[in-house]
C-alpha cells in the first residue's frame, strides 16, 4: 500500500500571525522585517503583488511603502512560536504520526487513515481558521517531496480552495501541471542542482522525474536519484527521520537506555543546548527560536507513546549558553510527562542570524570553556542578587539603542499579560 | 458517565494501564475523586490532587483558548469591567445571546451577538452605547466566543 503524506503550511505566517490581533492589517500590504528591522522575511500577498521581493533592506523600500501604504512590522517571536505551537498541537489531532518540519510547516502520516485525504485537508483548513484564525494550504501524495509540491500547488491556485490532493487527480491533469512547474520549485533542489539540471535539458518537475535513476548513484548523487523516485511516488524519506531544514541547528541523540525521569531529561537536553549553543557562536551568529522535542521508542508500538515538542521565541536574538539552556529546560518542564520511556531528545535552535560584533568578539572561541561558565554564573549570581540586568553581557548592549531598531514590533499578545491584545 | 459492569472493570483498567492517551483532556475531580476509576497510580497524582488548577476550569480547549483585556465599559451590565482578562475560546460556536468578540471598523470589540428572527446585531451592556445595527451586503466577523471574564476585585 502506498503512503499518503500531507504536508501543511500556514500560508505567510509572521504576517497571518501579526492578522490574528490587529483586523487593520487586513488587506493591506504587510511585510515583517528582520530582527534589526534589516530585510523583508515574510509578505503577505498584497506585498507579494507589489513586487516586493524576499529579503530585500527595508531602507530601499521605504519610498513605495510610503506610496501604498505598506504596513511593516518587526519580527515578534514570541507570538509566532506560541501561534506555531497551536498549529502543530491542533495538527497532532488529525494523524497518528507528525513530523515538525518549520515553524510554519508540518508533515502528517495520514495513511489508511479511512476518509478522503482531501476532506481530512478540509477539515484540516477549517479547524486551523476557526480556532486559530491561520489561513493554511495543504498538499497530499504519496511522498514527502511530492506532497510539499502539492502544496505548492494548493497555495498558488485559488480555485483549489488550499488543498490538493496529487492522488485524486487524473493522469493526464497532473501530468499537465508538472510540466508546468519548474524543476527548481522541489523540494531538495537548490540553485546549484537547478543549474545543473538545465544544462542537461530538464526544465520542468515532469522532466525530472523522468530522469534515468540507473547509475545516478555514481553521477549526480544520491540525493538527486531520490529526488526523482520521490517524485515517482516512491517514499524514500520517513517522517521519524529527523529532516534537515534550512538554517537550523539541530543537537539530538537517542539514549543508550529509555529514560523515565525528568532531571535526567534535563541533564540531556542542557547538554545538547550547550553543544548547539556552541556550534552557533562558532559561526557566529545568533537565534531567535528555541525548540525543545522528546520522543519515545516509535518501534515498541505497544508502549505508550508521547512526542511531544515546543517552539519558544526568545525576546532578543542570543547565543549566550545559559539564556539558551534555561529557555531549553523551560521547554523540557511542560513536555515531560510521568510514565513514558523516552526514548530521543534533542534541542533545535532556528531563525538565525549573524550576531552583531561585540557579540562575536565576546564569545570568540578562546577555548576557554570553563572560565566562560563561570564568568556566566558570576553574572547569573549579581543578577539574582541585586535585580536582574544589572549586570549584562556586552552582547545585550549597554546602551539599548539596538531595541529600537524593532521600532514595529506587535505586543507579545498570547505570552505576557501586559500585553494582551485590547479589546474594547 | 456510565459505571462499567463488573465483567467489564478488569479490562478497562488493563486499558488504561497499557494505553494512557497523552492528548486525553486532563478531567481529575476536585480533591479526592472516585479511588478505583482513576486507576493508574502515578506519583504525579497526589500532587496534582493538592490544589485545584484554575486552567482546568477555564481552558476547556487551550490551543483554541486566547485572554484578552478589556478596555472601557460597554458590557458592564454584564459583568464585564474595564481591565478586566476576558477568556476567548474560538472554537466555541458562537449563538443567540452568545458574548463575543467580534471585528467592527477593524477593531475588536466585546459585545452581546443577537441573532433572531433573521436579525444579526452587536449588543452593548450598557444604555449608553447603541446596538451595531449591520448594513446590507455586511458580513459579522465572530473573532470568538467570551467564555470567562477574569476580575480584579481589588
Amino acid at each position: 500500500m502506498s503512503a499518503t503524506i500531507a504536508l501543511v503550511d500556514v500560508n505567510n505566517f509572521y504576517v497571518s500571525a501579526e492578522r490574528l490581533f490587529d483586523p487593520r492589517l487586513d488587506g493591506r500590504p504587510v511585510v515583517v522585517l528582520s530582527n534589526n528591522d534589516g530585510c523583508v522575511v515574510a509578505r503577505s500577498q498584497e506585498a507579494k503583488a507589489l513586487g516586493i521581493p524576499m529579503g530585500e533592506p527595508w531602507f530601499r523600500l521605504r519610498a513605495l511603502a510610503h506610496r501604498h501604504g505598506v504596513v511593516a512590522r518587526s519580527s515578534n517571536y514570541a507570538l509566532y512560536a506560541d501561534l506555531s505551537n497551536r498549529v502543530m498541537e491542533v495538527l497532532a489531532q488529525f494523524a497518528p504520526v507528525q513530523d515538525i518540519y518549520s515553524i510554519d510547516e508540518c508533515f502528517l502520516d495520514l495513511t489508511g487513515l479511512g476518509e478522503a485525504p482531501a476532506e481530512t485537508g478540509r477539515r484540516i483548513r477549517q479547524r486551523i481558521a476557526r480556532w486559530l484564525g491561520l489561513p493554511v494550504s495543504v498538499g497530499i501524495a504519496s511522498s514527502m517531496t511530492l506532497a510539499k509540491l502539492a502544496a505548492h500547488v494548493a497555495k498558488r491556485q485559488p480555485g483549489r480552495e488550499g488543498v490538493c490532493d496529487f492522488g485524486a487527480m487524473a493522469q493526464a491533469e497532473w501530468q499537465a501541471l508538472l510540466q508546468g512547474i519548474d524543476a527548481d520549485e522541489v523540494w531538495g533542489v537548490g540553485p546549484r542542482l537547478a543549474a545543473g539540471l538545465r544544462e542537461r535539458g530538464v526544465h520542468t518537475v515532469w522532466q525530472l522525474r523522468a530522469m534515468r535513476t540507473e547509475g545516478m548513484r555514481q553521477g549526480s548523487g544520491v540525493a538527486l536519484e531520490r529526488i526523482v523516485r520521490e517524485l515517482r511516488g516512491e517514499a524514500c524519506f520517513c517522517l521519524t527521520d529527523v529532516v534537515a531544514p534550512r538554517q537550523q541547528i539541530i543537537s539530538s541523540r537517542s539514549f543508550g537506555r529509555e529514560v523515565t525521569g525528568l532531571d535526567e531529561l534535563e541533564q540531556a537536553i542542557s547538554s545538547y543546548m550547550a553543544r548547539a549553543a556552541h556550534k552557533l557562536r562558532s559561526q557566529g551568529s545568533v537565534a531567535s527560536t528555541v525548540q525543545v522535542f522528546l520522543r519515545t521508542d516509535p518501534h515498541r508500538v505497544r508502549a505508550p507513546q508521547h512526542a511531544p515538542s515546543m517552539r519558544i521565541g526568545l525576546l532578543r536574538p542570543s547565543a549566550d549558553t545559559l539564556l539558551l539552556v534555561r529557555t531549553a529546560l523551560a521547554g523540557v518542564r511542560q513536555l515531560w510527562r510521568a510514565g513514558f520511556a523516552y526514548r530521543k531528545a534533542g534541542v533545535v535552535l532556528s531563525d538565525l542570524q549573524p550576531a552583531g560584533q561585540t557579540q562575536a568578539d565576546l564569545f570568540a572561541d578562546t577555548g576557554r570553556e570553563a572560565s566562560r561558565a563561570q564568568l556566566m554564573q558570576t553574572l547569573d549570581r549579581i543578577n539574582a542578587r541585586m535585580g536582574s540586568g544589572t549586570l549584562r553581557l556586552a552582547s545585550e548592549g549597554i546602551d539599548p539603542a539596538w531595541r529600537m531598531r524593532r521600532g514595529n514590533v506587535s505586543p507579545a499578545y498570547t505570552t505576557r499579560w501586559e500585553e494582551l491584545a485590547r479589546v474594547r | 458517565m456510565n459505571e462499567p459492569s463488573d465483567s467489564d472493570r478488569p479490562a478497562s483498567v488493563v486499558h488504561w494501564l497499557a494505553w494512557p492517551d497523552p492528548h486525553a483532556p486532563e478531567a481529575r475531580s476536585p480533591l479526592y475523586g472516585h479511588a478505583i476509576a482513576a486507576g493508574f497510580p502515578s506519583p504525579a497524582d497526589d500532587y496534582v490532587e493538592t490544589w485545584l488548577d484554575l486552567n482546568q476550569l477555564l481552558v476547556r480547549n487551550r490551543p483554541a483558548t486566547f485572554f484578552l483585556r478589556v478596555q472601557g465599559d460597554s458590557m458592564i451590565a454584564a459583568g464585564i469591567h474595564d481591565g478586566d482578562i476576558l477568556v476567548v475560546d474560538r472554537s466555541v460556536e458562537p449563538v443567540h445571546r452568545s458574548v463575543v468578540v467580534a471585528v467592527v471598523d477593524s477593531e475588536l470589540t466585546v459585545k452581546r451577538l443577537i441573532r433572531e428572527h433573521g436579525r444579526i446585531e452587536l449588543h452593548a451592556e450598557n444604555p449608553r452605547y447603541a446596538p451595531i445595527r449591520l448594513r446590507e451586503g455586511q458580513e459579522l466577523v465572530i473573532w470568538g466566543v467570551v467564555v470567562h471574564a477574569i476580575h480584579n476585585v481589588e
